[in-house]
């Protein structure tokens, strides 16, 4: 989408159509496939798994930011919750704190009920230049902010505490957006939760929540629909599926509806803005972000 | 006309292109952006993007492989985006880095194109198989050269083109490479060494084929603020003049493999971009001071010199037989040595063909420099699964 946007504005063309679509119950064998990224010389040898990896990070991010398993786990409960009122989600359900806590251990601390499963799906979302959305009837939603950042390939020379990319993307988005305070400012955010720990890892390297606050917000309710920072509406990743590739879109899609006020069951009224960050998955260190507004 | 925000190349990094290279694809990627920021006077804190253009997963043999690139080409803690339309990548991954700079959104870009063939055992065309439709295709056991030579015998039937004329760009771009640094090849070849080499899949010879090889190149890219900031002279600079790229259908089927319409289209938009609306190829010939098309077979440098409109269809191989796009010709084509000449690292080939075009404006391109005044160059590829047409015109520091 960033592409897309880039494209644009330019000048030179008009409309760009992004699309992204995951098949992913075609790959028998994930995590061979998922192993290939890992760099050749340093760190295939070891054979570890992709989930493992997740689990390391997720011990140095609990451990860094004072984060409960209880915290993690409510947001893995909010988000299945969440996903059982959208019509796209293939994991929707009820579960409690406990069915989280008590799943089979995958990557010590991390819990299978943690980790997303997959999706096949596709999205696609059209952008526009303001000349032709100012001559056709349509409903906009405006590109405010979008950025895009990679940390470290390595993983003896990445952060394994914070989220850097996360950090880097929202510094250049709200900058082109103007926002100062973004959980006063935003109404809705799409946040990538792959594994339950990231959207807590994600919201506080993105500065909507300091070093340590996000999982006393998740605790105490603050990130559910009713919430005063609503995270993950349409269930995430987690409740959603993990369509890989197609996770981005899929967030960005869900604040287009919410600012539109198509988001059914799901609506959180009066939204203005929006915002939507996902990230490219083990074992990379690549995000992007977009804010996007009804004005 | 609508006003575009001017982006300049301001250098080039390449590296040798070799059979085995013995450096890791991060060692690649780093000899040529390291080279590439020395030559701009720059340092990675000057780069605010960063474009990785490389081909498909597998010849590197790593998954999500622009990650594991992103230290090795500078993308490190920056906004990195890849850059992936398979052997059309190269010229893409610069258009990449020109609409980063001219949408604002960035105003230093480093591109870097790179392509580690030999790391795919026992040969790359195992890996190639895996790009085809798994129903349709895939089940036939294609590999890329009896594809290329249903497109080539096509192509031949269709105008009755004689084998010698498509041969004679073997023989012209081989021995233009003997003069470039980076080309594996360096030595001249016979019009009859070349017709009479071994037959791979009737009418595609050995010598008709480019030899995969091991690169990477790399590029700065800069707005025009940021060049008068820099203090770059003007010599140094190419200015994007046109881009355009253009996908076709998939399915072999539904195209005539004769003629690439998919190039057309590409490079009327970036003729119509740089302002040029006459596309005779008389007044394109006389507007370019010379092209750098895609060569990976020689008769695709005549296929695309014909989409690029630059030759009536069926009429480029004749002209290429009589000498016209020797280096010293009419028109020049592939001056460079081309993929034939140099070698062919996927993605990095066609990152090979620019940096040519970036070499030959700032009159860098030594004993490879075209005679004359050079004052507007062109380079394309071609690539996906043999139906994307991207191209780039850059033009002159000085050229207005």
């Amino acid at each position: 989408m960033a592409a897309a946007f880039m494209q644009i504005t330019t000048g030179m063309f008009d409309v760009a159509v992004v699309e992204a679509q995951s098949r992913v119950s075609d790959i028998l064998t994930h995590n061979q496939i998922q192993h290939f990224a890992f760099d050749p010389i340093y760190t295939r040898q070891f054979d570890a798994t992709h989930h493992s990896v997740a689990g390391l990070e997720k011990q140095a991010y609990i451990h860094g930011s004072g984060t409960s398993e209880e915290a993690v786990a409510t947001v893995a409960v909010k988000n299945y919750n969440n996903a059982i009122l959208n019509p796209i989600a293939a994991y929707g359900t009820k579960a409690t704190v406990n069915d989280i806590i008590e799943s089979k251990m995958v990557a010590s601390p991390l819990r299978d009920a943690e980790i997303s499963e997959g999706a096949d799906g596709a999205i696609v979302v059209v952008l526009a230049s303001e000349k032709i959305v100012n001559e056709k009837d349509v409903n906009p939603i405006w590109i405010k902010g979008i950025s895009y950042a990679t940390n470290s390939p390595n993983f003896e020379t990445r952060e394994w505490t914070t989220a850097k990319y996360a950090e880097l993307c929202a510094i250049k988005a709200y900058k082109q957006a103007g926002i100062n305070n973004p959980q006063e400012e935003i109404d809705v955010f799409e946040i990538d939760d792959t594994y339950a720990f990231k959207e807590l890892q994600h919201l506080e390297s993105l500065q909507i929540f300091g070093k340590g606050e996000a999982s006393k917000a998740a605790l105490d309710g603050e990130l559910d629909k009713k919430g005063s920072t609503p995270v993950n509406v349409s269930g995430g990743v987690l409740g959603v599926g993990n369509g890989h590739d197609v996770n981005g879109l899929q967030r960005v899609a869900e604040v287009v509806d919410q600012l539109r006020g198509h988001a059914g069951r799901r609506q959180i009224r009066g939204a203005e803005t929006g915002m939507a960050f996902s990230w490219r998955g083990v074992p990379t260190t690549a995000g992007a972000l977009t804010i996007l507004s009804r004005n | 006309m609508m006003m575009v925000k001017k982006v300049g190349m301001v250098s080039v990094g390449i590296t040798k292109f070799m059979r085995r290279a013995k450096e890791t694809a991060k060692e690649l990627s780093y000899y040529a952006a390291k080279m590439a920021l020395d030559e701009a006077g720059i340092t990675r804190k000057d780069v605010d993007g960063v474009i990785i253009g490389s081909a498909p997963d597998a010849f590197d043999g790593v998954h999500q492989k622009h990650e594991y690139l992103t230290d090795g080409s500078g993308g490190f803690n920056k906004p990195s985006m890849r850059g992936y339309v398979g052997g059309g990548t190269g010229v893409f991954s610069p258009i990449q880095g020109w609409y980063s700079i001219a949408s604002g959104m960035h105003d230093v870009v480093l591109v870097t194109t790179e392509e580690k063939m030999s790391s795919v055992l026992p040969s790359a065309q195992a890996a190639f198989l895996t790009i085809f439709d798994s129903m349709i295709e895939r089940p036939l056991g294609p590999n890329l050269v009896w594809i290329f030579a249903l497109e080539m015998k096509r192509y031949m039937e269709k105008h009755g083109i004689p084998k010698e004329h498509i041969a004679s760009v073997s023989v012209k771009n081989k021995s233009n490479a003997i003069d470039h640094p980076s080309a594996m090849l360096g030595r001249k070849f016979t019009l009859e060494e070349v017709m009479n080499s071994e037959v791979l899949c009737d009418p595609v010879h050995l010598l008709d084929i480019s030899p995969v090889a091991d690169g990477a190149v790399s590029f700065v890219m800069m707005s025009e603020e940021k060049i008068k900031e820099f203090g770059i002279s003007m010599d140094d600079v190419a200015w994007v003049d046109g881009v355009g790229w253009n996908v076709d259908t998939t399915m072999w089927t539904n195209r005539d493999l004769f003629y690439p319409k998919y190039v057309e289209k590409a490079a009327k938009q970036a003729y119509n971009m740089a302002g040029q609306k006459d596309h005779s190829p008389e007044n394109l010939r006389k507007w370019l001071s010379f092209a750098e098309p895609y060569d990976p077979f020689n008769y695709k440098e005549l296929h695309h010199l014909e989409g690029l409109q630059l030759y009536p269809k069926g009429k480029a191989p004749e002209a290429a037989f009589e000498g016209m796009t020797a280096r010293d010709g009419d028109f020049p084509v592939t001056p460079s040595g081309g993929l034939l000449g140099v070698g062919n690292p996927i993605a990095a080939a066609a990152g090979m063909k620019v940096a040519e075009v970036y070499y030959q404006l700032t009159g860098k391109a030594e004993k490879r420099q075209i005679p004359g005044e050079v004052s507007r160059g062109l380079a394309q590829a071609w690539g996906d699964l043999m139906q994307v047409g991207t191209v780039l015109i850059m033009k002159g520091g000085r050229v207005e």
